[in-house]
């Protein structure tokens, strides 16, 4: 029995040595905190590094990545926090754990409507909120996001969870343009016309289309290029089921939501944070994100990635972001009061 | 007040140990305290809201889904151990060991895999439509697995072994006089088993039944898929959708208060009723030989819920890993996390199975009253949800952090930067915190075996507490340590929330891994990983089954 709590002790004492935390910014590495998985992106860091020399490392912490840098404090060794969904990017610079950054490369890669004036965070890209229908079953091609709640999709329709990020911007630009009764009544529109629960991803709409649960549904853009482009021979099938339609408010635009990012308020590494943030919006790393991730460049004039462009042409709704992000409370309210995901 | 204090600490037992149980309870607390703080600062008009529309389906559903899991739990797992335990019939000795075996599968991977089954799609309805010579997919009904039933029917069978251990252990130290009195007396077997061996064996189930349901409870893998907005869920939705960490604090605390409240009915409930093993060491019936279509159907009972709760998933697993290994390979990092994993998970079990030690004996020896409820509050760390526990960790941990680099700065220029929070340490306190209970609860199990008598002999020859828990209750204890430390052992290799959050910059385990998988969409690349927590997991419980049937059939 000595023996084994000896060899207990020794094993915990080895395991402190080995888990003492790495010093911090070796080198003039960048560290970025990411609520987004970070392998995503991770082609675009490989690019940065090879031509700067500057290691990039990368910590996905899907919830609580705001907590955790604002706990850390000082010591924090997150230099840069990338998130998606405007809503959680202005989270993390509510919660005081950004800085603002003045930078010309960056003024001048992302239009002003898509950063903050005092540079507490920047859009790097663009993703559209979007329907997919059956390929087979349906033959409506010009729909409005109002359309959702037509009784004639009843049983019909697909969707996330009403409380996932992308859903709650959209019914936050929902209230928006129409006001929060209007918002209401079309939720309970569109819950009366749920074929499934919600819950799963984006692509599972795709999937069960194909598997016939479901007619029609919401989705993000990037998705079809993910389920069309890359070699996967399951969601190549679910990409070809569908159909996609760029739904429309009035006024005739789309529903967009951003990745963005900031310079963490402690960052050690400031410097190089900004480097790497200026690369990111660069005309040749706004490419590789749309050819990577099918996404929409924030850079004015950067390429689409032919998928992409095949949906039709993007007219984004005229509302601000900051606007959609400030009825994200009601979003979430109204979207439990219909008892949506029950 | 202080001598007063000091002299309730003299005259305990044992008072180091209760000073150290005072102080891992202390620990434990830090979490819920910080909590506490964070909700007090008050979130505004949301309770209204909360309460009006958000909790009382969160807390309907919470029920339904905890009432369903425990009776499905406690009806599979007191079912399968009774068979086991009193009967015999063909693949008897295999079933001993192998309905342990979804242990080793975490729920997310379980919900996985039964979503991509049970799709209209996937091999289950495409061969049924084939079967029945249908084409379109629409055409075969076939029961949503997004449902509560569907919840219930997965977390069922993935947990219903916390029950299955506790009542064959139960079952099998019983007495064969009580029951064989019974049986000469005219009692049926039925009657045996309801009115003699399940009251006989309630405590143990219950222990069984609690561990299941607070793993449902915190659950949440499975009910995030199947889209079951419990109050876990509810916690996370507040936060991060209504930017709430205050509002969500308070719901945590609100679930926190809820499991109390259960806890001390079902000890009122079990008041006045005193359970503890005959002295002498209790001979087990003989098992009665079951033949026909009786042993035939006690080979289904048991070997469906190992079916559903291990083989399916398995295989299917196994299919994806080995398609995925062959067209991908293997990758260095993979290695690398299933190193990290192990790792990670046995420091915190050695950690966890220390802390449980001193709890345990600290209540076996105290006299001063403060072990007890101490030892109960070192408990509370199951019931909180993983990501919540995190949340409650990163304040005490970094300011505790920032105040000794600060400290270390200015006397010594050093600076020590995040000591714990930047460290594997704040994950392994994580998993400690989280799991104490369950060892505690195991070595408690252990002790109850352990007569007093022994502790007094020991003391009166001189031996001081700490040499009797040495020299004697240790080696007595070994089997329930074991059956302890790979209860723990394997959660911690399945935790995922608070690793997600806890973990050090930089270190990736098989289980965030396989979020970040199925996060990005890529699951058929995440099976290699799944494939490898539930093997690293399976020779564990396979040991497991082993210790506790040794400690059984050895005095």
């Amino acid at each position: 029995m000595r023996r084994f709590v000896f060899s207990l002790a020794f094993a915990a004492a080895a395991a402190a040595g080995w888990m003492t935390p790495l010093p911090a910014n070796a080198q003039g590495e960048v560290n970025v905190y990411t609520t987004r998985e970070p392998k995503l992106i991770q082609p675009l860091f490989d690019l940065f590094t090879k031509e700067t020399g500057i290691k990039v490392n990368s910590i996905f912490i899907e919830k609580g990545m705001a907590e955790r840098v604002a706990a850390e404090g000082a010591n924090s060794p997150a230099d840069i926090l990338m998130s998606v969904d405007i809503g959680n990017v202005l989270d993390s610079v509510a919660r005081g754990v950004t800085q603002g950054v003045q930078s010309e490369a960056l003024n001048a890669g992302v239009p002003a409507h898509l950063r903050d004036k005092d540079g507490h965070w920047f859009a790097l890209s663009l993703r559209a909120r979007l329907f997919y229908v059956s390929k087979d079953r349906v033959k409506d091609t010009a729909l409005t996001y109002a359309d959702l709640a037509d009784p004639k999709w009843k049983g019909k329709v697909c969707i996330r969870s009403g409380q996932h990020p992308y859903n709650t911007a959209l019914i936050a630009a929902y209230i928006n343009h129409y006001g929060e009764e209007k918002a209401e009544a079309w939720l309970k529109g569109v819950k009366a016309n749920l074929a499934r629960r919600p819950a799963g991803g984006d692509r599972e709409v795709a999937r069960d289309i194909l598997g016939g649960i479901c007619d029609i549904g919401v989705g993000n853009s990037y998705y079809v290029g993910l389920m069309r482009g890359r070699q996967n021979e399951e969601q190549n099938k679910w990409g070809a089921a569908i159909n996609v339609v760029l739904p429309t408010f009035p006024g005739g635009g789309t529903h967009v939501n951003i990745s963005g990012a900031s310079v963490a308020k402690n960052a050690p590494n400031k410097a190089n944070a900004i480097k790497l943030l200026e690369f990111l919006v660069s005309p040749e790393a706004q490419a590789a994100y749309a050819k990577v991730n099918y996404e929409y460049p924030v850079r004015p004039g950067a390429q689409i990635d032919p998928i992409i462009a095949a949906l039709g042409t993007l007219k984004t709704d005229e509302i601000d972001l900051r606007a959609i992000a400030k009825n994200r409370k009601l979003a979430a309210q109204l979207a439990d009061k219909v008892g949506f995901d029950q | 007040m202080t001598t007063s204090l000091l002299r309730a600490f003299r005259s305990s037992g044992t008072p180091g140990f209760t000073l150290a149980t005072l102080l891992i309870a202390t620990i434990v607390v830090s979490p819920v305290v910080a909590l506490a703080y964070i909700a007090s600062e008050g979130s505004g008009d949301l309770w209204p809201q909360l309460t009006a529309y958000v909790l009382p389906s969160a807390v309907a559903n919470t029920a339904w889904l905890l009432a369903g899991v425990g009776i499905l739990t406690g009806v599979i797992g007191v079912g399968t151990a009774w068979l086991v335990a009193t009967a015999n019939f063909p693949g008897r000795r295999l079933f001993d060991w192998a309905l342990l075996l979804p242990l080793a599968i975490p729920t997310y991977i379980l919900a996985y895999a039964y979503l991509d089954l049970l799709h209209p799609l996937g091999p289950i309805q495409s061969a049924l439509r084939g079967l029945l010579g249908m084409t379109d997919p629409r055409a075969l009904h076939f029961p949503e697995l997004r449902s509560m039933g569907g919840a219930i029917f997965l977390l069922g069978f993935v947990l219903y072994p916390y029950v299955y251990l506790a009542a064959r252990a139960s079952f099998l130290m019983q007495n064969a006089t009580a029951l064989e009195a019974a049986r000469m007396l005219g009692a049926g077997r039925g009657e045996v088993f309801f009115r003699i061996a399940l009251p006989l064996a309630r405590p143990a189930i219950v222990i069984g039944v609690t561990l299941a349901l607070l793993e449902a409870l915190n659950d949440i893998g499975a009910t995030e898929f199947l889209g079951i907005r419990t109050l876990t869920i509810a916690i996370y939705s507040t936060w991060l959708n209504r930017s709430s960490l205050p509002g969500a604090a308070q719901i945590s605390l609100f679930m926190l208060a809820l499991v109390i409240l259960l806890f001390l009915l079902e000890r009122w409930a079990r008041k006045g009723q005193r359970f503890s093993a005959a002295g002498k060491r209790a001979q087990p019936p003989a098992r009665i030989p079951l033949k026909g279509p009786t042993a035939i159907a006690a080979m289904l009972a048991c070997a469906l819920p190992l079916a559903i709760g291990f083989v399916t998933p398995f295989v299917y697993l196994a299919d994806q890993a080995i398609r995925k290994a062959i067209t991908g390979g293997i990758s260095a990092s993979l290695l690398r996390e299933t190193g990290n994993t192990l790792l990670f998970a046995s420091i915190a079990t050695g950690v966890t199975l220390l802390a449980g030690i001193v709890v345990a004996y600290a209540i076996r020896s105290d006299r001063s009253g403060f072990a007890n409820p101490a030892s109960r509050i070192a408990s509370i760390g199951y019931a909180i949800p993983g990501t919540v526990l995190a949340v409650g960790l990163l304040w005490p941990l970094a300011s505790f952090d920032n105040a000794i680099d600060a400290a270390f700065r200015q006397w010594f220029g050093i600076h020590t930067g995040l000591l714990i929070s930047g460290s594997g340490a704040a994950l392994v306190l994580a998993y400690t915190i989280r799991f104490l209970a369950v060892s505690v609860n195991g070595i408690e199990a252990g002790y109850a075996k352990i007569s007093p008598n022994v502790d007094h002999a020991a003391r009166s020859l001189g031996e001081s507490s700490f040499g009797a828990l040495r020299k004697i209750h240790l080696p007595m204890l070994r089997p329930a340590l074991g059956a302890a430390a790979i209860l723990v052992f394997v959660d911690c290799m399945k935790e995922l929330p608070a690793t997600l959050m806890l973990r050090p910059f930089g270190v990736e385990t098989l289980a965030t891994h396989i979020y970040a998988e199925a996060v990005r969409g890529t699951y058929e690349d995440g099976a290699i990983a799944a494939i490898l927590i539930v093997l690293a997991g399976l020779l564990p419980v396979i040991l497991l089954a082993r210790i506790s049937r040794n400690a059984i059939a050895t005095p």
